[in-house]
């Protein structure tokens, strides 16, 4: 493990380093079968701190994040997240799911309900909040995403980029404290990433703890604390995202970069 | 779609006159439509003509008169009241209420076990899912006759009434069928199934209600309590105020059969077993299918959301799945409700073995065959005008 051990000196003003880290994994392995996709992951999220996650395809990115929400299931170390540790126990899930919000490259909004509805549905059956309430947080939250008029409409009649700004409002929803996006912009035309790079940008301003696996390198070095490069279900590098980028130490890094920067 | 009233927009087609020559693509089609209804009549009229032609040659009476004629002929088990002695058109009438009693009963009970054996091939269990998968091959493999025979046999393998099993206090299984205890009927009883179907409706307008007040709250009720009290409390409490009659209709062997009890003959305990088996592995992989087609993204996003297992399904993943279910369900249903003309092999007395039976008796073929056809008819329409107006209720708007 080569990766250079983050200090608090280029952390955010947003992140607190004093508390507890907000998501802690600790030495996780998986394996699908015979694969072994996690070896030894390492890292330390603190609150408010802001992550971007990188490396090439089939490098454990999308699996390492969905760790963290136990969408997948590691084998071996520890999570732990918000100070409850992931176990089998079902009440810890529960717990954790309620705490962190997905955005996912699919977008997943479920097409038989509202824009409303599926903004409204967790709150209602998870938070147990009066349905008035929930609609008026959802409207909040689609007014800060910019599509409250589309409120009553399905997903199905929205362009991609309007999908996944109603995904980011439906998982703000929940008023979580932890964001995660999977390659939120991967699955949208060229002309929509903006506005969803935007609406992260926005809520990354308000101190959000957020984790992304991205190749879009403007948004890490706008918002990211530290960036991490993960190669072949392990993470190679991590820092600021000026040194990274500017100054990779790492053979796969250099190589990464040049790929990403080809495609550019 | 659109709603600018541009006027350029609103513009008529323009009209196109036929031309009369074989290269025009319409005056074809005129052509090809008068030459099909022409054969078709055709062969109608050439139908009709033949069959009244024969009749009238072999001196076979047509007419609907028979109906009215004493039947004579003896069925083994009625829904309703009947005796050698009624007409043809009651002996029919029964024929129909054991189709309908078989087809009815059968529908829910291939539903129920259609959908266990689905969502078992689902499992993660290796067991339960490789044992749901060996059911539903073998069962869709093997023909539904031999299936209806094979359960026929295996009952009629059952001791004779005086040895026959008897697992608790007056239930008898035997040859002659299932034997089981019953009461003797009175009005207090209807009285009691009346309060039965009232408690469930109770239950839900019960439940409808402390939704739309969690709706407002936000707090969750048990609605099982409540609903239970309901279901049992309300017929138990009629029957009770009624004074409560209850005399025993309990099985009892005199001579060589029993007496008395409420009965499940052998052939329509295999029809059922038989169709409901055989249904149930088709069932089973519809709402497999229906399942599966709802993508695995729905299940993860509504898990990160926090909400629990059997919301997810029944918020997000049902009525999804339902769609893809409901229009090959109706066919099964239509299936069942066919198949089970197949009665006639193991003697249960359906309309086709009734009708069988009358036109053998009165000779007039195309009657019986007539009745037959109407009967299936009305009943399959029925099912699927219900399947329609249920798809329709259901049907998701996504746009």
């Amino acid at each position: 493990m080569s990766a250079t051990m983050d200090t608090a000196a280029h952390l955010s003003s947003a992140a607190r380093t004093d508390g507890p880290p907000a998501i802690l994994m600790d030495k996780v392995n998986k394996w699908y079968g015979a694969l072994h996709v996690l070896r030894d992951i390492n890292l330390s999220v603190a609150q408010g701190e802001r992550v971007v996650v990188c490396g090439p395809s089939g490098s454990g990115k999308s699996t390492m994040i969905r760790c963290i929400n136990r969408l997948e299931q590691h084998q071996e170390g520890r999570i732990v997240v918000d100070n409850i540790e992931l176990t089998d126990d079902l009440r810890s899930l529960d717990a954790i799911r309620r705490e962190v919000g997905m955005v996912f490259q699919s977008f997943n909004l479920f097409p038989h309900l509202t824009i409303l509805e599926n903004c409204t549905l967790a709150p209602i059956w998870v938070r147990r909040m009066p349905k008035k309430e929930a609609e008026a947080l959802a409207m909040e939250y689609l007014t800060r995403v910019k599509i409250p008029e589309q409120a009553n409409k399905y997903p199905g009649q929205l362009s991609g980029g309007q999908q996944q700004r109603v995904a980011i409002a439906r998982a703000l929803c929940m008023k979580p404290k932890i964001m995660l996006f999977d390659e939120p912009t991967s699955a949208l035309d060229p002309e929509m990433i903006k506005e969803v790079l935007d609406t992260m940008v926005m809520l990354a301003d308000t101190g959000m703890t957020m984790i992304c696996v991205t190749h879009e390198m403007g948004f890490a070095r706008q918002v990211a604390d530290r960036v991490v490069f993960m190669d072949r279900g392990e993470i190679v590098e991590s820092g600021v995202p000026e040194q990274l980028f500017n100054d990779p130490k790492t053979e796969r890094l250099k190589t990464f970069l040049s790929q990403i920067l080809r495609g550019h | 779609m659109s709603d600018t009233a541009d006027p350029r927009l609103l513009r008529a087609p323009p009209k196109k006159g036929i031309r009369l020559s074989w290269t025009d693509e319409r005056l074809r089609g005129i052509v090809w439509q008068l030459l099909v209804v022409g054969l078709v009549g055709g062969i109608i009229w050439w139908l009709v003509s033949n069959t009244a032609h024969n009749l009238e040659v072999r001196r076979i009476a047509t007419g609907w008169g028979f109906l009215n004629r004493e039947a004579g002929l003896p069925i083994g088990e009625s829904l309703i009241d009947y005796n050698p002695t009624n007409t043809y058109s009651r002996a029919l009438l029964v024929g129909v209420l054991n189709t309908l009693k078989v087809a009815v009963v059968g529908i829910i009970l291939a539903t129920i076990l259609g959908t266990l054996i689905g969502i078992a091939r689902l499992s993660k269990n290796w067991l339960l899912s490789r044992l749901a998968a060996t059911y539903i091959e073998v069962i869709r493999d093997l023909p539904l006759l031999l299936q209806l025979l094979f359960w026929y046999v295996i009952l009629q393998g059952l001791p004779a009434p005086r040895q026959s099993l008897n697992p608790m206090t007056g239930v008898f299984l035997s040859n002659r069928g299932l034997k089981l205890p019953w009461v003797q009927w009175q009005d207090a009883h209807s009285f009691a199934l009346l309060g039965l179907v009232a408690g469930i409706v109770a239950t839900f307008l019960y439940a409808r209600s402390a939704r739309a007040k969690r709706m407002t709250d936000g707090q969750p009720r048990k609605v099982w309590p409540v609903g239970l009290g309901l279901i049992l409390g309300l017929p138990l409490l009629i029957w009770a105020a009624l004074g409560a009659p209850w005399q025993g209709d309990i099985p009892a062997l005199r001579g060589f059969n029993f007496q008395g009890g409420l009965t499940v003959t052998p052939e329509y305990f295999a029809l059922l077993l038989g169709l409901v088996t055989y249904t149930a592995g088709f069932i089973a992989e519809i709402v497999r299918a229906g399942i599966q087609s709802v993508p695995q993204g729905q299940w993860e996003a509504a898990e990160a959301l926090g909400l629990q297992r059997g919301r997810i399904m029944r918020q997000i993943v049902l009525p999804q799945a339902l769609r893809v279910i409901i229009p090959p369900m109706t066919s099964q249903y239509l299936n069942l409700t066919k198949n089970s003309s197949l009665a006639v092999a193991i003697g249960y007395q359906d309309i086709v073995s009734i009708s069988n039976t009358t036109l053998n008796q009165t000779g007039q073929a195309i009657e019986g065959i007539a009745i037959i056809m109407a009967v299936y008819l009305c009943i399959s329409l029925s099912i699927s005008l219900f399947m329609n107006w249920y798809n329709a209720r259901i049907a998701l708007v996504e746009r």
